[in-house]
């Protein structure tokens, strides 16, 4: 009987296991099918020259590159808003806050992290909804409104994966800093940073790749389908998550339904790459604590 | 840490700002009615809550197995050396954007769906609930895996000992062990779902309608929200989507502090062992 039960239940986990490959390949295999053909500088530029498209001199039509411009710029500025906010709160949480603090600071990144990201973006919406009722009245959803809602929204991957770097940090590290003299700043800066540093670096691209494929949120702040390369940061943008999202609903020709599969593919690509990094620089990290933990 | 607290309590604060008139000026029966018609000046949302409900329960019905299989696998049901293969490839599938799902299920499931059924669009219920499952899988498996990874430390020595296979361990120590757990996964796992605005965006159809059945096309919250912005209406179909940002992010909130209560609870009695 429990034999019985139990290679029924062997049998379901298998059937899980590969229910679930099969889907995954299904559809990474159809994306990558059909992207690959739409891979090539036409996808990017389209009829403009390649390097009048890069620098800038010629605008470009039917191409998918002012809209990686536009995410790489979102990107960019929603790191610098975000990054050093994340991690000087993750450092805090992890070495300075007192007890009782700090179980409410966690408390309050809990659930900023469990805020759904379309909810973000309406409260960018609504921020500009009263910018205009009150101060003022010219303000309206642009990139850096998304930037700042995008911060937000990886704001707490960020301060959870420099504390809990920080915290598995082997205390013997944290204790001879400051059994040597070092103040605790001191051991920070020259001890637990250079040790931790790969763990955070790999929370930071995780977060950049959140933010490079939330759709929702600039959804609501200011991305729109056809603006060309970004004019400022109070100006509209194109973005490649909305793009694709754009073309699935709106591709009137098998040239458009095949650029959505080209922007899918780079997008991919790019939260692919992303990824492997962060993931490359965990694992370095776990071993070269697995190492230092023999020797001593 | 305190722009944290302060961006938490910012939102609810603006939401609230924004959603008070509807509680204030006596509209609560408007915007909670069943009925959207926003030029004849109805606003209900409850088709769309109810909406919200029913794909992200439905998600978790058919992703919640799956993922439940899939930790049963690499905690001893399946061979050792798939274990890691299997974990990082599930890793991998969190990071491939939202969109893609829905770009795919758009050219693939909804022509598909449309052929088996040809009564429906297409766009409906079933072809979200599917492509939902899809999408929080990889999060419900981790969900599971973190909760199961706790226990797991701690029973495995003890039941090897006592002559368990390792998938008998699994099915009589260490499922009912942290069945407490799996529940929190399966909670985390539905807010999540809940959560997701571009899939039911994309492929649920947005008919603001309670659906009669898994072909007819359905709207939810999230999607309410993307709709009235892009469609730029009257001000009181704006005032139920800050009714509807404030559903979500109350639920959200509820979920979280309710699991982290019951954690809490069980934190000590973990300890000592």
């Amino acid at each position: 009987m429990i034999k019985r039960l139990t290679s029924l239940a062997q049998a379901c986990s298998w059937l899980a296991v590969v229910t679930t490959l099969g889907l995954v390949l299904l559809l990474l295999g159809f994306l990558g099918l059909r992207g690959f053909d739409a891979l090539n500088p036409a996808l990017f530029f389209g009829k403009t020259p390649a390097w009048a498209a890069i620098t800038a001199r010629l605008p470009v039509w039917h191409g998918i590159w002012p809209a990686c411009v536009g995410t790489v710029t979102l990107v960019l500025l929603a790191s610098l808003l975000a990054i050093p906010l994340g991690l000087a709160s993750g450092i805090y949480l992890a070495s300075y806050a007192p007890g009782p603090w700090k179980r409410w600071f966690a408390l309050a990144v809990e659930l900023l992290a469990a805020i759904p990201s379309i909810v973000m973006g309406l409260f960018g919406f609504a921020l500009i909804l009263f910018l205009k009722k009150t101060l003022a009245p010219q303000a309206n959803t642009c990139l850096l409104l998304s930037a700042g809602c995008l911060a937000l929204l990886v704001l707490p991957y960020l301060i959870l994966m420099t504390q809990t770097t920080l915290e598995a940090l082997p205390s013997e590290l944290r204790l001879t800093g400051l059994s040597l003299g070092f103040t605790p700043w001191q051991n920070l800066v020259h001890i637990l940073l250079p040790a931790g540093g790969r763990g955070i670096l790999s929370g930071v691209i995780l977060a950049v790749g959140r933010a490079a494929e939330d759709t929702a949120v600039i959804l609501l702040t200011g991305v729109v389908a056809n603006a060309g390369l970004p004019s400022g940061i109070l100006g509209k943008y194109e973005a490649l998550p909305f793009h694709i999202f754009y073309l699935a609903a709106e591709a009137r020709s098998d040239a458009e339904l095949a650029q959505g599969f080209g922007a899918a593919l780079v997008l991919l690509l790019l939260t692919a790459a992303l990824f492997l990094g962060a993931y490359y620089l965990q694992n370095t990290l776990a071993k070269a604590w697995k190492q230092k933990d023999l020797l001593i | 840490m305190v722009i944290s607290c302060a961006s938490v309590l910012a939102i609810l604060g603006f939401l609230a700002y924004f959603a008070l008139p509807i509680f204030a000026g006596g509209h609560l029966g408007e915007i909670f009615s069943w009925e959207w018609r926003p030029f004849q000046g109805q606003c209900g949302i409850l088709p769309m809550a109810v909406g919200s409900f029913l794909l992200a329960v439905t998600a978790m019905g058919l992703a919640y197995p799956l993922g439940l299989g899939i930790c049963g696998f690499a905690h001893g049901l399946g061979p050792r050396w798939l274990r890691r293969p299997l974990l990082g490839l599930i890793h991998f599938l969190t990071s491939i954007p939202t969109v893609i799902y829905g770009f795919v299920s758009v050219i693939f499931l909804v022509p598909l769906v449309r052929g088996i059924f040809p009564e429906s669009t297409g766009y409906s219920w079933l072809t979200a609930a599917l492509t939902l499952s899809l999408m929080v899988l990889p999060t419900i498996v981790l969900l599971i895996q973190a909760q199961l990874q706790q226990v797991d430390g701690r029973v495995r020595l003890a039941s090897a000992a006592l002559g368990f296979s390792p998938a008998q361990t699994f099915l009589w120590v260490l499922g009912p062990q942290a069945s407490r757990g799996l529940w929190a996964a399966a909670v985390l796992g539905f807010s999540r779902a809940l959560g997701d605005t571009i899939i039911a965006l994309m492929v649920a159809g947005n008919a603001p309608q309670v659906p009669h059945s898994l072909l007819d096309s359905i709207r939810t919250l999230t999607a309410h929200i993307a709709l009235v912005v892009a469609t730029d209406s009257t001000s009181q179909a704006y005032q139920s989507i800050f009714a509807s940002g404030l559903i979500l992010f109350m639920v959200t909130t509820a979920i979280n502090l309710t699991l982290r209560r019951l954690q809490s609870g069980t934190r000590p009695a973990a300890s000592h062992d």
